[in-house]
């Protein structure tokens, strides 16, 4: 009589036990946080929602008020583009030490410094350095900028790390200063890489720029908690829409040069 | 006196072979504009050869290397990196960055003799784009001066390295099987140039090469390696079949190892230098 | 020593150069606005006063608060992040399915027979992709904020900001993976008259179904960084802690708090690292 391979078990011991404990988390999670779901579903809640949200049509578009609708969205795309760039430039110093050329102690160091930089999210960021930049967009600018070195700098050090070493080696090999051999063989073959990436982080800067100043770092947030705070709220709508328009255009933009950079 | 190696014995700086010997107790010594071939199987430890001869390995304790009559590794870090300049080491696979322009690429012979900004400023302009220009010329190639390195074909690629070569102020070309992408015409002209770039300066030519024609057609001095050890080093009127045989013994003449960056496997990271 | 780039006349001279001089140009004339608009004044930093107040700020960090109350403050508030994020993360992925079936082509069954779809289908597919990107376009502190409007202060209003936002995103990796794998295992299925659900669960889901769990959790981490900005418009958690001892200026309180912050990012990165190896 023929025997039939004894099943493999539907799961694995393991992934059951993962699922468990994921499960756990799960229920865990929404009971702990004790939301009186129904509460938030009664008629009087869902009528009170929309009446809310009708508050909000139209959007107010006198000519005065999109100026300054405009004068914001100039603020917020400036803090995003300048604080990417700034990145960009400290994000390749510090890959240096980070991607260990200066030997494994300054590794070691540098990337747990960069690791710090990029946990503390930007708004925390921002909201220390209002007190050394005062109220207003350079302190978003300087926010986005030490954040998104973290995140470049950790990037951009893995890029280096995993090039192939040959031009640079080479170079130093035959007598060149090791700066320069970064600059003439390493830099060159990951300069795509690093733009892609810094591009990448623009789209996600230009959403952080945007809310940056909720706590008073200028541009749309700031507007859009400004006119909150006073009830206005179809003024509030322009704001949410010129925040749309400005992500979007963001968006394309960084898809586009990124789809530039790599047909070259 | 360019290089004298008394038991010279180098260990292989992979990690999964570091307990074995890249290389065997080597006796050498090379006079000032001597031209010498390397021959011998894969493997043998030419690259390593190479490598230590250009200051990358130091050899293990109770040998002895010099280097135009100094001592590389008695020397402190900047003085030893000051003497790699006067040597060029030519790998294999030519280690150009694909995006970079050739003339920034054949320029680079020229960075241990310029300062740093001036090293900067040359990639945003090429400094003396004149001097890249005429060292082309000598291979053929001076129409590709502005052209992208990584829209070169290979053989293309091999010659702007040995353009580099000409550009630079060594007084010993130390060269990794340079020929290996170009067709025999091809690899008869560019042998020509370099060895007559050698004769002018008054340097040093060391040669691994594959093909062991073109090694007893153009070189007097041929030296053959095998399993890390020099099996024979003699005129090249004396080598004889029967040498040839013994050191090609346990392999056919093969194609040279066409792997990606074959000298990592020697160079595996920055050494405290 | 030439003081000048170059200054010899070269006969080869270089063809980019040009071009580089007016990509220089334009850059510069685009950066002077910015630097307008933002109100770049590097200066500020060094002015007397401004220093002084960062130096007194920055001491007010040692040592770190350690009080064993504020200590179990935060490890409550610490719970609450992570509740926050997954309970959210959770409700953004059983919304985010139904609307990845609307969106995905690769399930259309009238596609199969002409080639294209119906007019219908068309409009119900752009309508669920376009409301995937509204949802994930609008940044979710935009959501707390009036949501905190709506349901008042608290964790409840975290919880949907997240989930929002993040339907949209998973939402629209889901239908990229799905339709980015092999499209035949799915058609063969609806050809052969299975259901839509029935399809994805055995056709696209078990090809794709590692890089779906690795996106996951990805987002998880990222939902946990969110859950902490939230906490800034009163959303609960760390944040509002945090944004409590900012406005008191409790330097000592704000040091434990980053450094409690940087240890959950680096145990949720581990954690998702750890999983994403596992399952993939």
């Amino acid at each position: 009589m023929q025997h039939l391979p004894s099943t493999p078990p539907i799961i694995k011991p393991a992934t059951l036990l993962f699922l468990v404990g994921l499960l756990t988390l799960v229920c865990a999670s929404f009971y702990s946080l004790d939301i009186q779901w129904s509460l938030l579903f009664t008629a009087d809640a869902v009528r009170s929602s929309v009446e809310f949200l009708r508050g909000f049509t139209p959007p107010a578009l006198t000519w005065p008020f999109l100026l300054k609708v405009a004068q914001g969205m100039l603020e917020t795309l400036s803090m995003s583009a300048l604080g990417t760039g700034i990145a960009f430039t400290c994000g390749i110093m510090l890959a240096m030490p980070a991607s260990g050329r200066f030997g494994a102690a300054a590794r070691w160091v540098m990337r747990l410094a960069l690791n710090i930089l990029r946990s503390v999210p930007e708004l925390v960021w921002a909201l220390i350095l209002l007190i050394a930049a005062g109220l207003g967009p350079f302190a978003g600018t300087l926010a986005l900028a030490v954040h998104t070195t973290g995140v470049l700098g950790r990037l951009f050090a893995d890029a280096l790390e995993n090039m192939p070493p040959a031009p640079e080696t080479t170079l130093r090999i035959n007598g060149v200063q090791p700066m320069t051999a970064f600059f003439y063989a390493a830099l060159p073959q990951i300069l795509p890489q690093l733009m892609s990436y810094t591009l990448y982080r623009w789209e996600n800067n230009i959403r952080a720029a945007a809310i940056l100043g909720i706590v008073g770092a200028g541009g749309l947030g700031q507007m859009l908690k400004y006119h909150l705070s006073l009830f206005q709220m179809q003024q509030a709508a322009s704001v949410i829409i010129a925040m749309l328009i400005l992500i979007t255009l963001v968006d394309g933009a960084s898809f586009w040069l990124r789809r530039r950079l790599t047909s070259h | 006196m360019s290089f004298v190696l008394n038991g010279v014995s180098i260990r292989h700086a992979s990690v999964v072979r570091s307990n074995s010997l890249a290389l065997i107790d080597v006796d050498l010594s090379i006079k000032q504009g001597e031209q010498v071939a390397l021959i011998g199987p894969s493997g043998a430890g030419k690259t390593t050869l190479l490598h230590t001869l250009a200051c990358v390995h130091q050899p293990e304790p109770g040998g002895e290397f010099s280097v135009f009559g100094l001592q590389p590794w008695a020397m402190q870090p900047a003085q030893r990196h000051a003497l790699r300049a006067r040597l060029f080491l030519a790998p294999q696979t030519p280690p150009l960055p694909p995006r970079q322009r050739v003339v920034t690429a054949v320029l680079a012979g020229r960075l241990p003799q310029w300062r740093f900004w001036q090293a900067i400023t040359s990639l945003i302009k090429p400094r003396e784009p004149d001097v890249a220009y005429a060292a082309l010329a000598r291979f053929n190639l001076q129409d590709k001066l502005y052209a992208r390195v990584d829209r070169l074909s290979g053989g293309e690629r091999q010659r702007c390295g040995m353009a580099r070569l000409l550009v630079s102020k060594a007084d010993a070309f130390l060269v990794d099987e340079p020929l290996s992408a170009l067709d025999p015409t091809l690899a008869l002209q560019t042998l020509a140039v370099v060895q007559q770039e050698a004769v002018n300066r008054n340097a040093t030519l060391v040669c691994s090469l594959h093909q062991v024609e073109l090694a007893l057609d153009h070189f007097p001095r041929i030296i053959g390696l095998s399993d890390g050890r020099i099996v024979f080093d003699a005129q090249r009127d004396e080598v004889t079949e029967t040498m040839l045989a013994a050191l090609y013994r346990n392999t056919p003449p093969t194609e040279p190892t066409k792997s990606a960056y074959p000298e990592d496997t020697c160079w595996s990271g920055p050494s405290p230098c | 020593m030439s003081l000048v780039v170059n200054t010899a006349i070269s006969n080869h001279p270089d063809p980019a150069w040009r071009g580089r001089i007016t990509a220089s140009l334009i850059a510069l004339i685009v950066l002077w606005p910015l630097l307008i608009a933002s109100e770049f004044k590097p200066w500020i930093l060094l002015d007397a006063q401004s220093l002084g107040a960062t130096w007194h700020f920055l001491a007010s960090f040692f040592p770190p608060a350690h009080s064993k109350a504020f200590l179990l403050l935060i490890l409550q508030a610490t719970w609450q992040t992570i509740a926050i994020a997954t309970a959210g993360l959770t409700l953004a992925l059983l919304s985010a399915i139904p609307l990845t079936l609307l969106a995905t082509e690769s399930l259309s069954v009238s596609r199969l027979e002409s080639g294209r779809m119906r007019l219908a289908s068309t409009v119900v597919r752009q309508g669920a992709r376009w409301l995937l990107v509204l949802l994930r376009s609008v940044p979710e502190l935009v959501w707390a904020l009036l949501l905190v409007r709506i349901l008042g202060l608290g964790p409840a209003a975290g919880v949907l900001a997240i989930a929002l936002t993040y339907s949209g995103m998973l939402g629209k990796v889901y239908a990229e993976i799905l339709e980015s794998s092999e499209a035949h295992a799915t058609q063969s299925l609806l050809k052969n008259g299975s259901g839509r659900l029935a399809a994805l669960l055995y056709g696209a889901l078990p090809a794709s179904a590692s890089e779906l769990v690795s996106y996951t959790t990805f987002r998880w981490e990222c939902a946990i960084r969110g859950s902490v900005v939230m906490g800034f418009v009163g959303a609960g958690g760390l944040g509002q802690r945090m944004d409590e001892s900012m406005k008191m200026l409790a330097g000592d309180e704000v040091s434990t708090l980053l450094i409690i912050f940087v240890l959950l990012v680096a145990c949720a990165d581990w954690v998702s690292t750890f999983l994403r190896k596992r399952l993939g």
